[in-house]
């Protein structure tokens, strides 16, 4: 037995309806367990049920664009020394134990900033309040509990502080040692520092020292000897960038920087379930006005096109799993509004073809005709839309234009929709075209 | 059909709506969410007390009564930390003991002016490749001049719209907003982009026809693709407003109004801007 060609892309269309089906099907559909497959590729678990990302705006919770006090801060070390504060603040947001919480850095001229998403935050307050706090950095001695047998090695349980901090560094910087020029990070402490670093060393030969910052250790080198003079080099098997990240960390807890609340938004989480079960059922009405449309005026080109239509949407939100989209709400309207962009390419065809028909053609002969002449069309219309799209969801992160989450939201769910649609509206309504449709026969 | 032989009513139809979504433009503006001016957004519930009463206790900040309903009020005001609406709201628990924060959000001024500048920023980035692309598609600058022309027509038409909304209704223009417009732009230039296609389409068959009756033809040709096409979006986008939650209402609106002048502009505004050039601007040669 042998397929046609529009046998084999129909034949692949269902084997792709049915993955996609099976990733959006939730874990149980009207009380059934559906059987998962275990396959795992990469961080997606096909195993389980993927869900649907959520975004802030219907999850609820606490957002925050935080502004970093730089001005105590080389212009050249700024942008290390944001990353550090993210990491310094990422560490805390994980305390909170909200699940997808996000840190992300932005710089927009001299402004260094920080974006934070926190789910299901309700006391915003409470939580801004350690979330904002300068971190500390301080040197600190390591507690060890013995092993329970003398095979088990010592485990770190906790540090007793020392009276020597942040404040009391002057500079860390990077430095290569004289014998193998291997990287090395040196300590320069303050005339305060001094004489504590001095009694600090000369108390804990051949033991580590820890420096921590925010309770949470940089590094924990061993003392050799006592240094008097606050001149002390760290080195390890350091490569140079480890060196330099680790200076950068250093010098951030000797000069804290502050962060003050550029923005803040706290979202109760009813409004957006509310508005989510809204837009579905306003969704699913306009998509059956749609296919009730698409029907009435084009019959059984209509209901071929409806197929189309909702195969569409079984991709869409397969991919939306797969990538995964995070869903807002403007990504909801953007996912609808392509909807109805994807009706478009069928009507321009459907149109073609009534054309085609008028000037006598064999409906065989129109259908083929249509689809090429329809192309020219489709492909410089949506690549118009698709140029709009890449502007709004700028993904060289270009500074001068939006970086807002709900913007990017909607112009990735908006292009999806558009190339989706081009696959289902063009490549699987024309096969099935080719299979189920029959025209009258021209008797010229 | 001869379409364009009734192109003073097409011009004139569209100036009826233009003129006064621009004297509103002008005069009145457009009502600015705070993310473009910056400020404070907070909603109080189970207030007991007068609005007035809450809003003086609120009156460093120059607040204004947004709403207010069942015992909740929601307040816009100038930038503040939540930490000092805290205190004023402790302030307030004598009366109202059981006042609370319900939602909160606050937008510092600068970044208001840097939204404003990036949106800017975007709609010019947006209009030069439009015009760049369609001016290279069809091999010929009058083609994009006129397609971005129709494309400015439909985003005026939609802020002035928008701006007697803010004046008369109090409707503001968000972050989501400035998004609407940005994709009327595109599906300004998509729809207007068929009917061209068909009029380039054509002009190649037809080498000896003069181009009015091209654009007619071609005008013709598209008509019912291009209302059939509206409508579907139309279906969704009016679902949408009518039904659809509160915080996408107004941009499912700004679609609404985009997609419908996008439509009524390619064949009406976009098509007869070509015969003109023709006309008056080819002459010259």
């Amino acid at each position: 037995m042998t397929f046609s060609k529009p046998q084999k892309v129909s034949l692949a269309t269902l084997i792709l309806t049915l993955i996609a089906l099976y990733i959006i099907l939730p874990a149980k559909v009207f009380g059934l367990d559906i059987p998962r497959i275990n396959i795992k590729i990469g961080t997606l678990d096909f195993g389980k049920e993927i869900e649907l990302k959520q975004g802030l705006d219907i999850k609820g919770g606490l957002q925050v664009t935080l502004k970093a006090d730089m001005k105590d801060i080389l212009s050249q070390d700024r942008p290390s020394a944001l990353e550090s504060l993210k990491n310094v603040i990422g560490r805390r947001v994980d305390l909170f134990g909200v699940s997808e919480s996000g840190v992300k850095t932005a710089v927009s001229g001299d402004d260094y900033r920080l974006i934070l998403e926190l789910p299901g935050i309700t006391d915003a307050q409470q939580a801004l309040s350690l979330i904002g706090q300068t971190a500390k950095m301080e040197f600190a001695l390591p507690l060890y509990t013995p092993g329970k047998t003398a095979s088990d090695a010592a485990t770190l349980s906790s540090f007793t502080p020392t009276d020597l901090t942040g404040a009391d560094l002057q500079r860390a910087t990077v430095t290569f040692e004289s014998q193998d020029r291997s990287p090395a990070v040196s300590l320069t402490f303050k005339e305060t520092g001094k004489t504590k670093f001095a009694k600090l060393t000369k108390e804990n030969i051949g033991k580590p020292i820890a420096i921590l910052l925010d309770g949470y250790p940089l590094t924990m080198p061993t003392v050799e000897t006592e240094i008097i003079d606050g001149n002390a080099i760290i080195t390890g098997q350091f490569s140079t960038e480890d060196a330099k990240a680790l200076s950068v960390q250093l010098n951030a807890g000797a000069l804290p920087v502050p962060v003050t609340v550029l923005s803040q938004k706290n979202i109760p989480a009813t409004l957006g379930q509310e508005s989510i079960t809204k837009s579905v059922a306003a969704g699913a009405i306009g998509l059956s006005m749609v296919v009730f449309f698409m029907i009435a005026y084009y019959g059984w080109m209509g209901v071929i096109a409806s197929v189309g239509l909702v195969l569409y949407g079984i991709f869409t939100l397969a991919l939306y799993k797969l990538i995964p989209v995070v869903l807002s709400l403007p990504g909801i309207a953007g996912f609808l509004l392509s909807v109805g962009m994807a009706v478009d390419s069928n009507i321009l065809v459907f149109e073609r073809y009534k054309e085609e028909i008028r000037a006598g053609r064999d409906w065989r002969v129109g259908l083929e005709l249509a689809f090429g002449r329809a192309w020219d069309s489709i492909k410089d219309a949506n690549t118009a839309t698709i140029i709009t799209g890449l502007i709004l969801f700028n993904p060289l992160e270009w500074n001068f234009l939006n970086t807002s989450g709900s913007v990017r939201g909607f112009a990735l769910t908006l292009i999806l929709g558009i190339f989706i649609s081009l696959f289902t509206g063009i490549v699987v309504t024309r096969n099935l075209l080719r299979i189920f449709f029959k025209g009258q026969t021209n008797k010229i | 059909m001869n379409w364009m032989k009734h192109l003073p009513i097409y011009f004139l139809i569209s100036a009826m709506v233009v003129i006064p979504g621009t004297y509103s433009l002008i005069r009145y503006g457009l009502k600015s969410s705070i993310e473009f001016t910056g400020g404070s957004r907070l909603t109080l519930v189970t207030v007991k007390s007068s609005p007035e009463d809450v809003l003086q206790a609120f009156i460093d900040y120059s607040p204004i009564l947004e709403n207010s309903e069942n015992n909740s009020l929601t307040i816009k005001s100038k930038e503040i930390s939540q930490e000092n609406t805290q205190k004023i709201i402790d302030g307030l628990k004598k009366e109202n003991p059981d006042v609370k924060l319900s939602d909160f959000e606050t937008i510092g001024p600068a970044l208001g002016q840097e939204t404003i500048k990036k949106t800017g920023n975007a709609l010019i980035v947006a209009s030069v490749l439009l015009l760049l692309y369609i001016s290279f598609a069809f091999k010929q600058l009058k083609y994009g001049i006129c397609a971005v022309l129709a494309m400015f027509h439909d985003s005026v038409v939609l802020l002035g719209s928008f701006s007697l909304l803010g004046h008369f209704r109090g409707v503001e223009v968000d972050l989501l907003f400035v998004t609407a417009v940005l994709t009327i732009l595109s599906f300004s230039v998509h729809d207007t982009i068929v009917v061209y296609d068909r009029i380039r389409e054509l002009s190649h068959k037809n080498k000896n026809v003069d181009f009015v009756s091209l654009v007619n033809q071609a005008v013709t040709e598209t008509m019912t693709r291009s209302l059939n096409n509206s409508l579907t979006i139309i279906f969704m986008l009016l679902a949408l407003f009518l039904m659809g939650g509160e915080t996408t209402k107004y941009f499912s609106l700004a679609l609404l109004i985009g997609t419908i002048t996008g439509t009524y502009s390619s064949t009406f505004t976009a098509a007869p801007l070509l015969v003109i050039w023709e006309k008056y601007l080819s002459k010259k040669r």
